[in-house]
């Protein structure tokens, strides 16, 4: 397999784009994308998403964007991997450049969110579980997370506002990104006081209903430039575990995170306390510290002590989403993924602004759908 | 509409059935090609007891179309193993804690709108038997 690059990352701004569709903000991230790898053309389209067809009425999705974006006749189609969507596109672009298939290729993630009901969008969600013995029993997205949530804090000892860490830090985080949905930092005591959705999780437990697309650009070693700021993809890795939570072994351990984490640490010979920043799925706060978890960050229940002790923050041991995060830069389904992979290599190539680490060599990013039934995780290297 | 999908369930959503493998004895819910403990594909279906303790817990409070409130959910560890995720009837949100004995009923898990299809199937309530004995 050859070595992969990612040359070029673009992005929309996070929140809702009343006046912008899936193809204005497809082709609006892409755009970017190609102008910052100084390239006009490319081989492949690979787009993440998950609920154009349930939400937005269309499917074909990759052509409308390929089309949009000025790429034809470019190979394109849709990657779906529920939140993972956006993380799973990148893979797609990065094995088919590794293949020998494409020289250049660009991902974009993108979710248009704002086009739907509240109703239609949790649907939508909801069919990343397993329909027949899950959603159609009333179990969505935010309640299948607080099942997890709530068997965490009875295993562990620990009560919801034990979490606020997690929220606050990707707060904090988001006030020095210009494209994230809430800039505005949040206290222990707002965390606390926050209404419950689905108990025990409350509103700031969770990630926002959003719009937005980010798009990342890789090429093979042999079109790099002299221009080019490079950063290397070192690991690519995506594993499953059951649709459903109830045969998992042990709902409290994220299989398909550790694996597909795993696959990239043994793929590098990294270890995780190499890793200088981590982008994790924080979609919802359990998520983040059973994440933190199965990439080997914590053991087992220790997640919470991590970041009570200061660990998760920028100069931390391991920085958590430095720009904000599902949680506060928005959750646009499908796009988080690629978000976090365009946020990543920004902190690599020096370019982050205001949330820049003094030292930023190595990432993790890591997408989870599913309530962790998928994963797909990255290496990436300045 | 999805009638075929429920007709097709309806072994699961009515008997609770699932399968006891003929290698391992492992039992598992639902019924699946093979045995997640040991992959053999010898399996027997049987219907399930209904009887098991309530593994974690949700009240939803912004509702989820189709469902009434109070919408609770729980995993139910079964007494024969498998995890079945279902909501709970006949409780109070602030009367369910994790432990509780809990018992299969057949009631209405969800209104399909507008055509007003209704789907029948499991949920779990507090065991009675446990009361009766006492
Ligand atoms: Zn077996």
């Amino acid at each position: 397999m050859r070595d992969v690059f990612i040359i070029g990352v673009g992005q929309t701004p996070v929140g809702e784009h009343w006046d912008l569709g899936l193809r204005e903000l497809g082709a609006s991230a892409i755009d970017a994308a190609l102008k910052d790898a100084g390239v006009e053309s490319v081989d492949a389209l690979y787009v993440g998403n998950m609920l154009s067809g349930s939400v937005n009425g269309q499917e074909n999705l990759a052509t409308l964007l390929a089309d949009a974006a000025g790429l034809l006749p470019a190979e394109a189609f849709k990657i779906e991997a529920a939140c993972a969507s956006g993380g799973a596109a990148v893979r797609a672009a990065a094995l088919a450049v590794a293949a020998g298939a494409h020289d250049v290729a660009v991902a974009v993630g993108i979710e248009k969110m704002t086009d739907g009901l509240a109703s239609t969008v949790s649907a939508g969600l909801a069919t990343a579980s397993d329909q027949d013995y899950e959603a159609s029993h009333g179990f969505s997205f935010v309640a299948l997370s607080a099942l997890m949530m709530r068997r965490y804090m009875h295993e562990h000892g620990r009560s919801r506002e034990e979490f606020a860490p997690f929220a606050v830090n990707a707060h904090q985080n988001a006030v020095g990104n210009e494209n994230a949905m809430f800039r505005e930092p949040i206290s222990t005591e707002d965390f606390g006081r926050s209404p419950i959705v689905a108990s025990p999780i409350g509103v700031l437990d969770a990630a926002p209903v959003c719009d937005g697309a980010a798009a990342v650009v890789v090429c093979s070693r042999e079109r790099l430039g002299a221009d080019h700021e490079a950063v290397r993809i070192a690991a690519s890795a995506a594993a499953t575990d059951t649709i459903a939570l109830g045969p998992r072994g042990d709902i409290l351990t994220l299989e398909s995170a550790r694996h597909s984490a795993q696959r990239c640490f043994a793929a590098t010979g990294f270890k995780p306390e190499q890793m200088d920043l981590f982008e994790a799925h924080d979609a919802f706060t359990i998520i983040t510290a059973l994440s933190l978890e199965a990439c080997g960050f914590a053991p087992r229940g220790e997640a919470l002590r991590m970041a009570e002790n200061g660990c998760i923050a920028s100069g931390g041991c391991i920085p958590l989403s430095t720009a904000g995060g599902l949680k506060a830069r928005g959750h646009p389904v499908g796009a988080s993924g690629t978000y976090q992979i365009v946020e990543a290599s920004l902190q690599l190539r020096g370019r982050a602004g205001a949330n820049q680490l003094a030292k930023a060599g190595r990432a993790l990013t890591q997408s989870v759908g599913g309530h962790g039934s998928i994963a797909v995780s990255h290496i990436l290297e300045a | 509409m999805q009638l075929p999908r429920f007709h097709r369930l309806r072994s699961a959503y009515y008997h609770l059935e699932g399968q006891a493998c003929s290698a391992c004895g492992a039992v598992q819910f639902p019924a699946r090609r093979s045995c997640l403990a040991c992959r053999s594909e010898e399996l027997e279906r049987r219907p399930l007891s209904g009887r098991g303790t309530v593994f974690s817990y949700s009240e939803a409070v912004a509702g989820f179309e189709g469902f009434a409130p109070p919408h609770l959910m729980a995993l139910i560890e079964l007494e024969e193993g498998p995890m079945v995720a279902a909501q709970l009837s006949d409780v109070e949100p602030e009367e369910i804690e994790i432990g509780m004995e809990v018992e299969m009923v057949t009631r209405r898990i969800r209104e399909l709108a507008p055509q007003g299809y209704i789907v029948y199937g499991y949920r779990f309530r507090p065991r009675l038997e446990v009361e009766a004995g006492r």
